[in-house]
């Protein structure tokens, strides 16, 4: 493993800002995998040390595979992460809305620069990515329809599920999109929370990864095949909007197999506890995401149903 | 009339309202919209508001149209000093037109649009962010240019920036308007939480002007109207901080620079040295500046319009048009 500094930047005031990239392997670019972007990404982040030390211990086992290249970037952004804050400490701009970047641009351009200068030209490329709501997310891969999609590779990661959605117009200034236009096959992997740790899931996706790089012959080592994916499209989801605003008092989980029918919240009046709404299923299925806040506004999405 | 376009249900007890002033007289059928407010922390657009209502409710007789006025798309965040929009922690400006199924706040979107859409005229007020002070100007997506010119010319601005058609801007409301066929201008000018009243003044005297042309008011004189640069006359270059560290400003906001002047000092206060010198880079109209202080590797310093084009790379580097645009 090469431990190296990817791009470095003298702050007014604070510590160096520091981007590391860990590098296992020598040859071929094969793998790219990019960690916390955003200052709240702490799942990603965690996600990603447990990359980094499962490769190390690959590494020494003799289990790369000769002539192929990784390359870990578990961070991004922690000099927003350090203070609690969710994009660019300086401006608040988000560095996943500047690919591919410009070197010579503002600050947040140039991060992205020098990130996009350093993963493009890879075969493959995982970010390990979240959700602008807070909630969790059935552990699933993520590839947007450009065109150069591929969806049987999105299956090596051996998730329950793969999620085809149509990009939109920010979508061309993201890191998965700008990797696919510059010839990358690339993935984003959802882990279910963002900012706090939750391990289980967590494991569930870092084993993915390890299952795809060995899957597409980066490293060799015997390990569970995973999942059969079961493939669908975003709007295949069944969306359940909030009908009222209050406290979110929730009763059924992600990963949850339900009924068509079944309560799965309510929201309770804040000043006397009675129920405002009961919320249910309008199909069977798989709750896919679900909201994860103790209060809930009007007319916001509180749950994600895969009919499978 | 005041009305409240959209009431939707916050968690504890209160409504998210967003509310707008109705002005009609006579039988005229056209409708102007003046919204601001989708930053919070732009406030040049609030005494926009203010003064172009009391103009109006004091003549209202000169008035044949209808004035929507919506000073706070974003009144959470108006409220509590925050560009985003609290608890969603977004940029309001790049979630239209927004949808019915997602955030209380994208539906708030997709309903303002339906709000203002099929208006004559939409006028977007914008007051740039706390970091960099400008001039008066409209911003207009190249691919509108033809259609929007000779309207924005009419508002009393200093400059109209014709820029590139990003495909990020796509989610913005002005482009959201303007390809549903509802013609909007978005203005930036001033700084972020702060008034500027002349400017402020400036605009309302511009925004009478345009609806006395497009005869929604009668019997109106509108005064002096100033003719804006438009940019595609030159270039725009971009001057970013090469180094990290403090801003002695050596110039001011609206001047005219010539090549090789020293525009500002990026200085070290650890060691008391200058990083970098900034030079300007052409000669030309200085028509945004940065006035907060701190500055990264890569924020933007200062933005120049100049008539001949760029003269070549000392210290700041060049560029047309290539940054990404805050509004």
């Amino acid at each position: 493993m090469k431990k190296e500094i990817i791009f470095r930047m003298k702050s007014p005031y604070r510590d160096e800002f520091r981007i590391h990239g860990y590098r296992f392997g020598e040859g071929e670019k094969t793998v790219a995998i990019v960690g916390a972007m955003r200052g709240d990404e702490v799942q990603q982040q965690f996600i990603c040390s447990q990359i980094v030390k499962n490769m190390i211990v690959l590494e020494k086992q003799g289990k790369i595979t000769p002539g192929q290249e990784i390359l870990v970037i578990p961070s991004a952004n922690h000099f927003s992460m350090n203070i609690d804050k969710r994009f660019w400490a300086m401006d608040n701009t988000d560095i996943n809305r500047m690919f591919p970047g410009y070197d010579k641009g503002e600050t947040t351009q140039r991060i992205a620069a020098a990130i996009f200068e350093n993963v493009r030209g890879y075969r493959f490329g995982i970010q390990l990515a979240s959700f602008y709501l807070p909630g969790r997310f059935v552990p699933h891969v993520s590839i947007m329809e450009t065109g150069f999609q591929n969806v049987k590779l999105a299956r090596k990661f051996g998730l329950p599920y793969v999620l085809l959605r149509k990009p939109k117009s920010y979508d061309t200034a993201v890191l998965n999109y700008n990797w696919q236009i510059f010839e990358t096959d690339a993935f984003s992997l959802y882990s279910g929370e963002t900012n706090i740790i939750d391990k289980d899931s967590a494991k569930v996706t870092w084993l993915a990864v390890l299952r795809f790089l060995n899957n597409v012959g980066a490293i060799h080592f015997s390990m569970h095949e995973g999942f059969i994916s079961h493939v669908m499209k975003d709007k295949d989801l069944v969306t359940i909007v909030s009908d009222e605003a209050g406290i979110l008092f929730q009763l059924r989980d992600t990963g949850e197999g339900i009924k068509k029918g079944d309560l799965l919240a309510k929201i309770l009046d804040p000043f006397t506890g009675e129920t405002r709404s009961e919320i249910s299923s309008p199909t069977d299925g798989t709750i896919f995401f679900s909201l994860h806040s103790p209060l809930v506004h009007q007319d916001t999405i509180m749950f994600k149903i895969s009919k499978i | 009339m005041l009305k409240t376009i959209i009431s939707e249900g916050l968690p504890i007890d209160e409504q998210l309202l967003i509310r707008k002033q109705t002005l009609q007289n006579g039988k005229g059928k056209k409708r102007i919209c003046i919204v601001t407010g989708i930053h919070g922390d732009e406030l040049e657009g609030q005494y926009v508001c203010y003064e172009l209502i009391r103009r109006l409710k004091a003549n209202i007789g000169n008035l044949d149209a209808t004035v929507d006025v919506y000073p706070a798309l974003n009144p959470l965040g108006v409220d509590s000093v925050i560009r985003g929009i609290p608890t969603f922690d977004l940029d309001m400006n790049r979630i239209f037109p927004g949808e019915t199924k997602g955030h209380q706040i994208e539906y708030t979107a997709y309903r303002i649009v339906e709000d203002l859409k099929g208006a004559d005229m939409v006028i977007d007020i914008h007051a740039s962010n706390v970091f960099l002070r400008e001039m008066p100007q409209a911003r207009i997506n190249a691919k509108m240019a033809d259609k929007l010119i000779p309207f924005a010319a009419m508002l009393n601005l200093d400059f109209i920036w014709v820029h590139d058609a990003a495909t990020v801007l796509e989610s913005t409301l002005a482009h959201s308007l303007n390809v549903k066929h509802t013609p909007t201008i978005v203005v930036e000018m001033g700084i972020g939480m702060r008034i500027t009243r002349k400017y402020g003044d400036r605009l309302v005297d511009g925004i009478l002007n345009l609806m006395d042309k497009l005869r929604m008011l009668k019997n109106y004189t509108p005064p002096r109207i100033t003719q804006p640069i438009v940019s595609s006359s030159g270039e725009v270059c971009f001057l970013n901080a090469e180094a990290s560290g403090l801003i002695i400003p050596t110039v001011k906001h609206s001047d005219k620079v010539q090549k090789g002047d020293l525009l500002c000092r990026i200085v070290d206060p650890f060691e008391g040295t200058v990083l970098q010198d900034v030079l300007s880079p052409v000669d030309g109209l200085l028509f945004t500046l940065r006035t907060y202080p701190v500055v990264y590797e890569g924020s933007l310093i200062a933005r120049i319009f100049s008539e001949t084009g760029g003269g070549g790379d000392r210290n700041a580097k060049i560029r047309k048009n290539k940054n990404e645009l805050q509004f």
